[in-house]
């Protein structure tokens, strides 16, 4: 039997090794840029009426959450081109597999899809740690992977498509827009990984650029709820505006503990770059009248968009709100459709050769393929959201901003700096 | 003074969580040498207790009152079903309960989803739970004052039955050295399956709070189940009187250095403090004195 003090050593023991255990799945990420490998021959049977085509989503696990969503949306578009006849004729076969939010098993997934399946294209992946873990198997396999979430830039794959924004499509549309609101003083609140840490440097290099001051800078690691020490610096620091870069349920603690403090969108007004119709809910109405950066809202008003929820809605309830990363993955099927019908293959050269310059009326409007980096234009929005939860767009780029991945064009970026 | 009082203020609030989760998880592990790492999900289910019963009492100032109780006897009863169906057949094999509780509280957080969607719900704080008090320049929100007089009251319930009532002793009997207790007669199955219950509901009531700050969410017990582990092995197992004092002092070290630092150096820190603390003294603040039978 144990004496106490041995049980407390076993205790302390087993508690470090289960901590090192998650804090190492957490940063399981490798980023092997190597560059594209020598394209190894495919293994795509394109010979029958069907194609395969892998969705590789987090169906279990704590990025289920907001990957089930995708994964539904891209559902929705399989079945409506398959009931439009198809891609080239061919009906689309999907292959689904769980990433279980473990960016070792979306590689791992990768490899299984494109050389077991021998799917023609992957439509997946959420946090930017998956993403880097499929880069080098989709690169050294040769295949193609439509990635549909907004994310820190700095990145161009052959094999990869980005139908989320980058950067210049979110982050600088919503430093413009308060610059345009006269913000002169700006308090950074975010996640602690590497998308907050990204986007925040790229934010206060523009900053200096516009003369906005940034009066503090925040982080909290992921999953943790508990901001109350981190929003009395808010109030300390009286900012003008809080650009909010938290992701997860960590939103949800911080909007509380904002509006336990009598912070509001009146006194100080939060933008934000996660906060989507999925999540708002979450806060009841301690988050009406906070702002937004994305691509798409449900709000958005075109003919595609009231196409899209309501096919969506009637297949999966009349509850289910539509958000930008959806929207994203939604378009990224009819992109991939319209690509392979324009090369008139599906071999990933071909298509690759094709892709530029194709286009689609998305629900979020028309999208353009950029065929240099892969992403695609988009137009920057900016919402406010009501007492529905709901946003109202009070700002948006008007026109399609070219993705910029690298910020090639801005002469106040430095990647070095800092 | 707000540098010194905001820091102070909210790490109590933050230790009184602590202390509610560490309660149960000291109870369980002094006696019985379990180690449930499902104890943060028994958290979750308090937390999701507080949501439904807004849901069937529809008045905010009520329900809240109502969730405590209620959360109580569900997060103790589905701890009284975990204890009968998994955790009695391996009991004095602490690994072996780690590894398989690790199973359950997965099992429980994917249930969670399946039953109320993967987003949280909001869980909404009563009138008289909304509002600050201004301390020495700290608005201090009356939800942590309330968190820390939950804490409090929850110890002072479970101090008196530890130390006065008949089933107290036999708890004390058994974690002090379970033979003995055994062969004077004391049913020490029976006394395992109550101090799993009270140690269990403990935990869903620190759930009802946590649903005051975040609402709810499947992964909400992963935050706390580190930190409460860690309240319990530096306060020295089954003592009250150490967890109490582990819990603030984790609680209020974490605030002071997210203050000074940032919230992830916080954690670092305040790791580091309690590993170090551990060479010096392994066995906890506190510890039971027996004469070595054990």
């Amino acid at each position: 039997m144990f004496t106490n003090r041995a049980r407390g050593r076993a205790l302390a023991g087993a508690t470090i090794a289960t901590l090192t255990v998650f804090s190492l799945a957490a940063c399981g990420n490798k980023s092997d840029d190597g560059g594209p490998s020598a394209a190894t021959s495919s293994c795509v049977d394109t010979s029958g009426d069907t194609i395969k085509l892998g969705f590789l989503n987090s169906t279990s696990g704590a990025m289920s959450i907001s990957e089930q969503t995708v994964r539904d949306s891209l559902g929705l578009a399989m079945e409506e081109i398959n009931a439009d006849g198809g891609i080239l004729g061919k009906q689309i076969e999907a292959v689904e597999e769980d990433g279980a939010s473990d960016p070792a098993i979306f590689a791992e997934k990768m490899e299984k899809l494109l050389t077991g399946d021998c799917v023609a294209a992957v439509f997946g992946g959420w946090t930017s740690a998956s993403r880097k873990a499929m880069l080098p198997v989709v690169e050294a396999n040769n295949g193609l992977l439509f990635y549909p979430v907004q994310y820190e830039g700095l990145e161009a794959s052959e094999n990869i498509y980005y139908t989320g924004a980058t950067t210049n499509q979110q982050i600088i549309p919503a430093m413009d827009f308060l610059a345009s609101e006269g913000v002169e003083t700006l308090f950074l609140a975010g996640s602690d990984y590497v998308f907050p840490r990204t986007a925040n440097k790229i934010i206060k290099q523009y900053a200096a650029e516009l003369g906005i001051e940034i009066v503090g800078e925040e982080y909290v690691p992921l999953d943790d709820d508990d901001w109350t020490t981190q929003v009395a610096k808010i109030v300390k620091a009286k900012p003008d505006f809080v650009f909010n870069t938290i992701n997860g349920s960590s939103n949800v603690g911080f909007i509380k503990a904002y509006y336990e403090q009598g912070l509001t969108a009146e006194t100080t007004p939060i933008i934000s770059v996660s906060i989507a119709e999925e999540e708002a809910p979450a806060m009841g109405h301690s988050v009406t009248g906070q702002y937004a950066a994305w691509n798409y809202f449900q709000s958005v008003d075109t003919p595609a968009n009231a196409a899209f929820i309501e096919a969506f809605q009637s297949k999966y309830g009349a509850n289910r709100p539509t958000s930008d990363p959806m929207e994203a993955a939604y378009t990224s099927l009819y992109l991939y459709k319209a690509i392979v019908e324009k090369a008139g293959s599906f071999d990933v050269d071909e298509v690759n050769a094709a892709s530029d310059g194709v286009s689609f009326e998305a629900p979020e409007g028309t999208v353009t393929i950029d065929g240099d980096n892969h992403h695609i234009a988009k137009t920057a929005l900016i919402g406010q959201i009501n007492e529905d939860n709901q946003f109202d767009v009070v700002w948006s780029s008007e026109t399609p901003i070219e993705p910029d991945p690298f910020l090639e064009g801005y002469a106040w970026w430095d990647p070095a700096a800092e | 003074m707000d540098a010194f009082t905001t820091p102070f203020l909210a790490g109590t609030a933050t230790g009184a969580l602590l202390l509610i989760a560490a309660l149960g998880l000291t109870l369980t592990f002094g006696q019985m040498g379990v180690i449930n790492m499902a104890h943060g999900e028994f958290l979750m289910v308090g937390a999701y207790t507080a949501y439904v019963t807004q849901q069937v009492v529809t008045s905010v100032d009520l329900s809240i009152l109502v969730a405590l109780p209620v959360a109580f006897l569900v997060a103790g009863s589905l701890g009284l079903l975990l204890e009968a169906t998994v955790i009695s057949f391996m009991y004095r094999r602490p690994l072996d309960t780690l590894l398989v509780t690790v199973g359950v509280s997965l099992v429980l957080q994917q249930l969670a989803k399946d039953v109320f969607g993967a987003q949280g719900d909001p869980v909404q704080a009563p009138g008289w739970l909304v509002g600050t008090i201004p301390v020495f320049g700290y608005n201090w929100p009356y939800r942590q004052i309330f968190t820390v007089a939950l804490a409090l009251s929850s110890l002072a319930c479970l101090a008196a039955l530890l130390r006065y009532s008949a089933f107290g002793r036999r708890i004390r009997a058994t974690v002090q050295n379970r033979d003995l207790a055994e062969t004077l007669g004391i049913a020490t199955r029976r006394v395992d399956r109550l101090t799993f219950f009270i140690g269990s509901g403990l935990a869903g009531i620190g759930g009802v709070a946590v649903s005051l700050i975040s609402g709810t969410n499947p992964g909400l017990g992963r935050t706390y189940i580190i930190s409460a582990f860690l309240v319990v092995v530096a306060g020295g197992l089954g003592q009250l009187k150490g967890t109490v004092i582990a819990a603030f002092t984790v609680g209020i070290a974490t605030a002071f250095f997210a203050d000074w630092t940032s919230a992830s150096m916080a954690q670092v820190a305040t790791f580091a403090l309690v590993v170090v603390f551990l060479q010096l003294r392994p066995q906890g603040l506190f510890t039971v004195r027996t004469r070595g039978l054990a």
